[in-house]
């Protein structure tokens, strides 16, 4: 417990944690870039991306063209894959050289077992899985201080069942992991101009103790546990040229596509985006159940949810039971004016 | 020979159950209205640590911090197989966040003393934040393996671990002594054993003892109580039924890194977004109430 508590740094940048697998970006990383940048124009101050690896200096340009001033590149042949200990050290160096204000990293597992390690060893804070951050000024009831443009760090808890706002403001930087797919990804600039700085770092024995023996990466599946908002859909969409509607419904919410089992064994999608007692178990903020009868396996993964609205034309289908909003009607028709009545307002 | 297993365990409020009642006016959690269970996935932490015990022989000693309440999840690690149980128990240690909290085990993990691995559960239905196994590991200067699948190989003072990384998986040659976080599809926790279960529900902390006589001899003078209170935690202590309760001194933690003011994120203000349970609304299948409903959820937040 000895190590040197970072200052207080005003002018210290926002930055990011590229996550790279296999020469590729993750997309929650130039989501990153681009939140970064909104926080940063904010302060007044740059976004830096912090990339390790091997051979991937390319990917800087996709960092910059997403919002990042200067890229902090870290090549080195120990960094091919990702190792726990290798990639904290990298952070926790880069840390402590360029004293950031803010610190993100995308909610992957990855991230996830990545920036605890090194905010433990920065003794800084780490608020978990945030969906939205904002910069703000906040005031401390106990001390009645003032603390100007602190980053609010907002994230649900408890199972979902609240939204904590969480600030750090005695010990920086200010760390955060953030859900994939809830910032916003901005069209990429290709003609934002950065630096890309080579950056060297070394390791300790004991950085490079764990072996990676094997490894196996599977095409990416949905992630409905992750959405906060899911439009699913059931026999009663009849056909997969129908369930486009659902896709649709969901592109415009910015959601992901749920399914019952009658809708996975008409072949209208695939089974990895099934809901209930032998598929997924989902509690998002909102769930749209969109010709579903409501059957008590397809409840049992979707009840839970936060809200839930049923589009059914029988106004007896116990879907309704669970639902806060029913519409009785034809969801051909009930969901093109949905998407249009979300275009008009968002 | 055989393995030193630690294992952290954290008494939980029961977050797949909230209810209306659950919470206060002002939105914030009525925690003591919540029923507590046993962090669901530590009970798979704890039986990785029986599984290699089995195995291989060695000892299980389960660590909770919390308070005399979450003496509950320890007593049901004694009736699962656990050969020791303690519970870190102070004032001092409230309101810390995950870093406080892994400044605290490894404390306690330090004054248990020689140890091979460490396994937590990947992490806590009340605050999702998979943190402090990490923190932990950090800490004590160890490795972490964090999403662990399965525990292939043990030998020659090295584990051979298979983890989730999410999109696939990967195994990884890790040496002793390291620190694990278990996936709840890693094992299938035993029930525990009848035998077990007789004879440990009577375990208790000395937190516990006191408040047993305090209760049962409210006339008695504080002499007898102390008394009663002493012999009482010797015969516990004498059946092997005693689980330890260490304090913030007891384990040398600096006070700094401890509680609030070893917690540098603050919570600044929460909402609830269960409500009471709130009533049905049909919705007319037309433009105008169908847009109503879009408005609606676009003010309330839940479509951004
Ligand atoms: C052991 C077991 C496990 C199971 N696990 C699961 C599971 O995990 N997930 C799951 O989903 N199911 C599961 N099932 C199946 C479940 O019992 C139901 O058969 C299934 O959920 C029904 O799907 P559905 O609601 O899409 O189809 P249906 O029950 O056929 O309902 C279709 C609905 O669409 C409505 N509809 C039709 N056309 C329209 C239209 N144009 N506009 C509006 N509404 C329309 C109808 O009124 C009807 O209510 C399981 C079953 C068993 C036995």
């Amino acid at each position: 417990m000895d190590a040197p508590m970072m200052p207080v740094n005003r002018e210290g940048e926002v930055l990011v944690f590229a996550e790279q697998e296999d020469e590729h970006l993750s997309e929650v990383s130039l989501e990153l870039c681009g939140k970064a940048r909104e926080l940063a124009d904010r302060l007044g101050v740059q976004v830096g991306a912090v990339l390790p690896g091997w051979n991937v200096r390319e990917l800087s340009y996709r960092l910059i063209a997403h919002g990042a001033d200067r890229v902090y590149h870290v090549h080195h042949t120990e960094l091919e894959h990702y190792r726990t200990l290798p990639y904290a050290r990298v952070m926790i160096e880069l840390v402590n050289r360029h004293q950031p204000q803010i610190v993100l990293f995308g909610a992957t597992a990855l991230g996830r077992d990545l920036a605890p390690r090194v905010a433990s060893a920065l003794r800084a804070g780490l608020t978990a899985d945030c969906t939205d951050l904002e910069i703000s000024d906040y005031t401390d009831p106990r001390t009645k201080t003032t603390h100007r443009n602190l980053l609010l760090q907002i994230r649900p808890a408890f199972g979902g069942n609240i939204i904590a706002t969480i600030v750090n403001f005695d010990r920086w930087p200010q760390m955060a992991t953030v859900r994939e797919g809830v910032m916003r990804l901005h069209d990429p600039d290709p003609q934002r101009g950065g630096d890309i700085l080579d950056e060297r770092v070394d390791f300790s024995d004991f950085d490079l103790s764990v072996r990676l023996v094997e490894r196996q990466r599977e095409p990416r599946k949905v992630n409905l546990k992750a959405a906060r908002v899911i439009v699913a859909g059931g026999a009663g969409v009849a056909s997969r040229q129908n369930f486009q509607l659902i896709h649709d419904l969901a592109g415009a919410m910015g959601g992901a596509v749920g399914a019952s089992r009658a809708a996975i064994d008409g072949g209208f999608i695939g089974k990895e985006h099934q809901v209930g007692q032998t598929g997924t178990t989902v509690r998002p903020a909102l769930y749209i159940a969109c010709g579903i009868s409501g059957a008590i396996q397809h409840r049992a993964g979707m009840e839970e949810s936060a809200k839930i609205i049923a589009i059914n034309w029988d106004k007896e289908a116990p879907i309704f039971s669970v639902a806060h909003y029913g519409i009785v009607g034809d969801l051909r028709k009930v969901v093109p004016l949905m998407i249009r009545a979300i275009k008009e307002q968002a | 020979m055989g393995y030193h297993s630690v294992v952290c365990v954290k008494q939980v409020p029961d977050t797949a159950n909230i209810t209306g009642e659950a919470m206060k006016a002002d939105g914030t959690v009525n925690r003591a209205a919540l029923p507590t269970v046993f962090n669901p996935d530590d009970l798979h932490a704890l039986e990785a640590a029986l599984d290699i015990r089995e195995r291989f022989g060695g000892a299980v000693t389960a660590v909770s911090m919390g308070p005399l309440a979450a003496a509950e999840v320890l007593r049901e690690c004694l009736c699962r197989g656990a050969d020791r149980a303690i519970l870190i128990n102070d004032r001092r240690a409230a309101a810390s966040d995950t870093l406080a909290t892994s400044y605290i085990l490894s404390r306690a993990v330090t004054k248990i003393g020689s140890f091979d691995l460490i396994f937590c559960g990947r992490q806590a239905i009340d605050g999702d934040t998979a943190q402090v196994g990490p923190q932990l590991a950090e800490k004590l200067g160890i490795a972490q393996v964090t999403y662990t699948e399965r525990l292939l190989e043990l030998h020659d003072g090295a584990a051979r671990v298979r983890r989730s990384v999410g999109n696939g998986w990967e195994v990884l040659d890790v040496r002793l002594p390291m620190l694990l976080t278990i996936l709840d599809t890693a094992n299938r926790p035993r029930p525990s054993a009848a035998r077990r279960v007789m004879r440990f529900k009577r375990a208790r902390t000395a937190g516990e003892v006191k408040r047993e006589v305090e209760a049962s001899q409210p006339g008695a003078s504080p002499g007898d109580r102390e008394c009663e209170y002493a012999a009482g935690l010797e015969s516990l202590k004498m059946r092997g039924l005693l689980i330890e309760q260490w304090d913030l001194d007891d384990i040398r933690a600096e006070l700094q890194w401890c509680g609030i003011s070893g917690s540098p994120t603050k919570v600044y203000r929460v909402q609830s977004i269960v409500l009471t349970k709130e009533g049905f609304k049909e919705v007319q299948a037309t433009e105008e109430g169908i847009r109503t409903m879009v408005h609606e959820l676009i003010v309330e937040h839940t479509l951004s």
